[in-house]
């Protein structure tokens, strides 16, 4: 269990970490989601007593990070992949670390089995590709077999295969009862191995939630509308009380919570052809992004293209707001 | 630990269950001494220091057949060209035995495994002081036996305290590499820390000598001319250099470094301790 109450991390004028309080429950994958530059590294190097918070405070399993005695044995983290020496072996890298931990060194060669690297273990981890570093930089983590155990964007340039390796890692850690909190700023990605999801942009908490209530409130469904009569189906829409979102580039409309089998058949009684009449729903890709657009630090603009639509395909422009608080409704899922 | 049986896979006879005792000192001098051993930058440089020492040592004992053409230093002596190079190798093992570990980014790396960091920095400091002292004293000692062997003269001669003086050059040379570790870890850049330290070592005998070009700086020039580096290491091996009157005895040489080479230990250790790594 890891405890944060009220963290604040300043450097200079910039408030990188904002206030954050949450905790980290044992048993389940919180997922810590963030676009670039929200504070998770900053975070996580705080929760590590790596970095000294402005104010505020963090506690692993009720203790300061710095009162635990041999704390590879509590925690164990990946921070950065390449955090090693490239010079040493991938063996001594790991055994200089368990020497400290009063970790038996056989279990340096056990880390490295449960990974993988076993044939490359007396190598120098220079030579290693990213996805053997990212394992070995994970045996580091495992090494003491830890309770809680911390990934700061494990899976960033892997291939397919490791992206598969790590998530079941992940699920397989948690499953065994213990607290696994890893980063990402991919949310589909989170959606397939986070159980809980904590949210956060500009170092504020924008969400703390389980992922099944984050599908619930932000996967929000809709219907796309696709009429020769686009004019004369705006109007009878404005005439039932009807929100309807012109879409800019294709024509489309789009509809919030109003079924489609009811607006088919309203275009049905007034005569007008449909061309397209489809349910569709936003992803939670999507969901992400509107959460934290207003958080976003390093935006590209797409020259034409408003900032909040990031996604491709962006919702009405009249969408209720899913901003902060995540109180945001959503309608019409059925 | 909050779970029940953390490491159930590993050998019992090594982990005891209970009391929980704290890792000690002895745990981060084994680590340290696991990666002081298990890089090529402490074979190379330490090779160096060897190579220089030794070699040019018994290229000097096969010059100091006839001694009537010497100032009769004592047979250490012949280590000290090898070791006014040597130096360099030792003060650059001192700043990568903690630099490397900033520039990989290790450094989060050991000290989320050791957060007590000032028990990190102390085990660094004393790897590397006896590693270095280690090797120091034995190419010395190689130097000045060989000499002994094959120097066959009445006038060649090394009592207790020349080689008691001699230790004392070697422990000098520790210490500056000792000091370019504490300033390494302040600076945590390989490069910066090397050219801080070359400067220290290099640059005193001829900002000294320039000093006495006026007057009123003439006295300063000789006290700078009369502490630093090599001055000290040449006359603790029994080569005084005579331009200048009035060394100050080993002791009080030694007395400088270990105060310099101190404050910079004690910076080191304030600085590492509250600093965001
Ligand atoms: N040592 C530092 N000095 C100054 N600013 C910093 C420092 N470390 C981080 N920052 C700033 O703090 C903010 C948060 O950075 P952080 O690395 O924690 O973000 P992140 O969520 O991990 O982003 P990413 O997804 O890109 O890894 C950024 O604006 C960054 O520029
Ligand atoms: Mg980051």
């Amino acid at each position: 269990m890891i405890e944060l109450e009220a963290l604040t991390k300043r450097f200079g004028a910039k408030t990188a970490v904002d206030n954050l309080s949450f905790q980290v429950k044992p048993g389940v994958v919180t997922g810590f989601l963030g676009p670039n530059g929200a504070g998770k590294s900053t975070t996580m190097r705080m929760m590590l007593d790596l970095d000294n918070p402005t104010s505020g405070t963090v506690r692993i399993d009720g203790k300061h990070y710095r009162d635990l005695s041999e704390p590879l044995k509590h925690i164990g983290a990946l921070l950065d992949a390449k955090a090693m020496h490239g010079g040493r072996s991938a063996y001594n890298n790991l055994l200089c670390l368990a020497q400290s931990n009063r970790i038996p060194a056989s279990r340096v060669g056990e880390v490295l089995d449960l990974v993988g690297l076993t044939a490359v273990a007396k190598k120098k981890s220079k030579g290693f590709s990213l996805g053997m570093g990212q394992r070995l930089g994970i045996a580091a983590a495992l090494l003491g077999d830890p309770e809680i155990l911390m990934f700061d964007e494990p899976v960033n340039g892997l291939d397919p295969e490791g992206i598969l390796w790590i998530r079941n890692l992940m699920k397989g850690l948690a499953g065994e009862g213990r607290t696994v909190f890893v980063s990402s700023h991919l949310m589909s990605e989170m959606a397939l191995t986070a159980d809980h999801l904590i949210v956060i942009g500009q170092g504020k908490l924008l969400a703390d939630m389980s992922m099944a209530e984050f599908i619930h409130q932000n996967s929000r469904s809709f219907v796309r509308l696709r009429s020769p009569q686009q004019e004369q189906l705006k109007d009878l829409l404005h005439a039932e009380g009807i929100a309807a979102a012109a879409l800019p580039d294709s024509g489309a409309l789009e509809v919030d919570g109003v079924a489609s089998e009811q607006l088919g058949e309203l275009a049905a009684r007034h005569g007008i052809v449909l061309h397209e009449l489809s349910p569709q729903r936003a992803s939670l890709e999507e969901a992400f992004m509107r959460m934290t657009a207003d958080s976003v630090e390093y935006q590209a603009h797409a020259p034409g293209a408003p900032a909040a639509g990031v996604g491709g395909q962006a919702g009405p422009a009249d969408a209720p707001a899913w901003g902060a608080g995540a109180e945001a409704t959503s309608k019409g899922g059925r | 630990m909050t779970g029940p049986a953390t490491l159930p896979d590993q050998p019992p006879e090594q982990d005891p269950p209970l009391p929980e005792t704290r890792p000690h000192l002895g745990h981060a001098l084994a680590s340290e001494w696991t990666k002081m051993v298990s890089v090529r930058s402490t074979l190379w440089t330490l090779g160096a220091l060897v190579l220089l020492v030794v070699g040019i040592g018994l290229l000097a004992v096969g010059e100091t057949n006839d001694p009537t053409g010497f100032t009769n230093p004592p047979h250490t002596a012949a280590a000290v060209f090898g070791l006014l190079v040597g130096q360099v190798a030792v003060i650059v093992l001192g700043v990568l035995t903690v630099t490397s570990e900033y520039a990989t980014g290790l450094i989060r790396t050991t000290l989320t495994a050791a957060p007590d960091r000032a028990r990190v920095l102390t085990a660094k400091y004393l790897v590397f002081a006896a590693v270095a002292f280690t090797v120091v004293s034995a190419s010395v000692a190689v130097v000045g036996i060989a000499s002994m062997i094959a120097v066959d003269s009445p006038q060649a001669h090394q009592t207790a305290g020349e080689w008691l003086a001699a230790l004392t050059g070697c422990l000098y040379i520790t210490l500056l590499g000792v000091l370019g570790l504490a300033i390494g870890a302040v600076v945590r850049h390989s490069a910066g820390a090397i050219a801080v330290m070359l400067g220290l070592v290099t640059l005193p005998p001829v900002v000294g000598g320039m000093l006495t070009m006026w007057d009123s700086l003439t006295p300063l020039g000789n006290l700078i001319i009369r502490y630093n580096a090599p001055v000290a290491i040449m006359q603790m091996f029994g080569l005084p250099t005579s331009e200048v009157g009035g060394l100050p005895g080993n002791w009080a040489q030694l007395a400088l470094i270990v105060a310099v080479a101190g404050a910079a230990v004690a910076g080191s250790y304030a600085v590492v301790g509250r600093r965001d790594v």
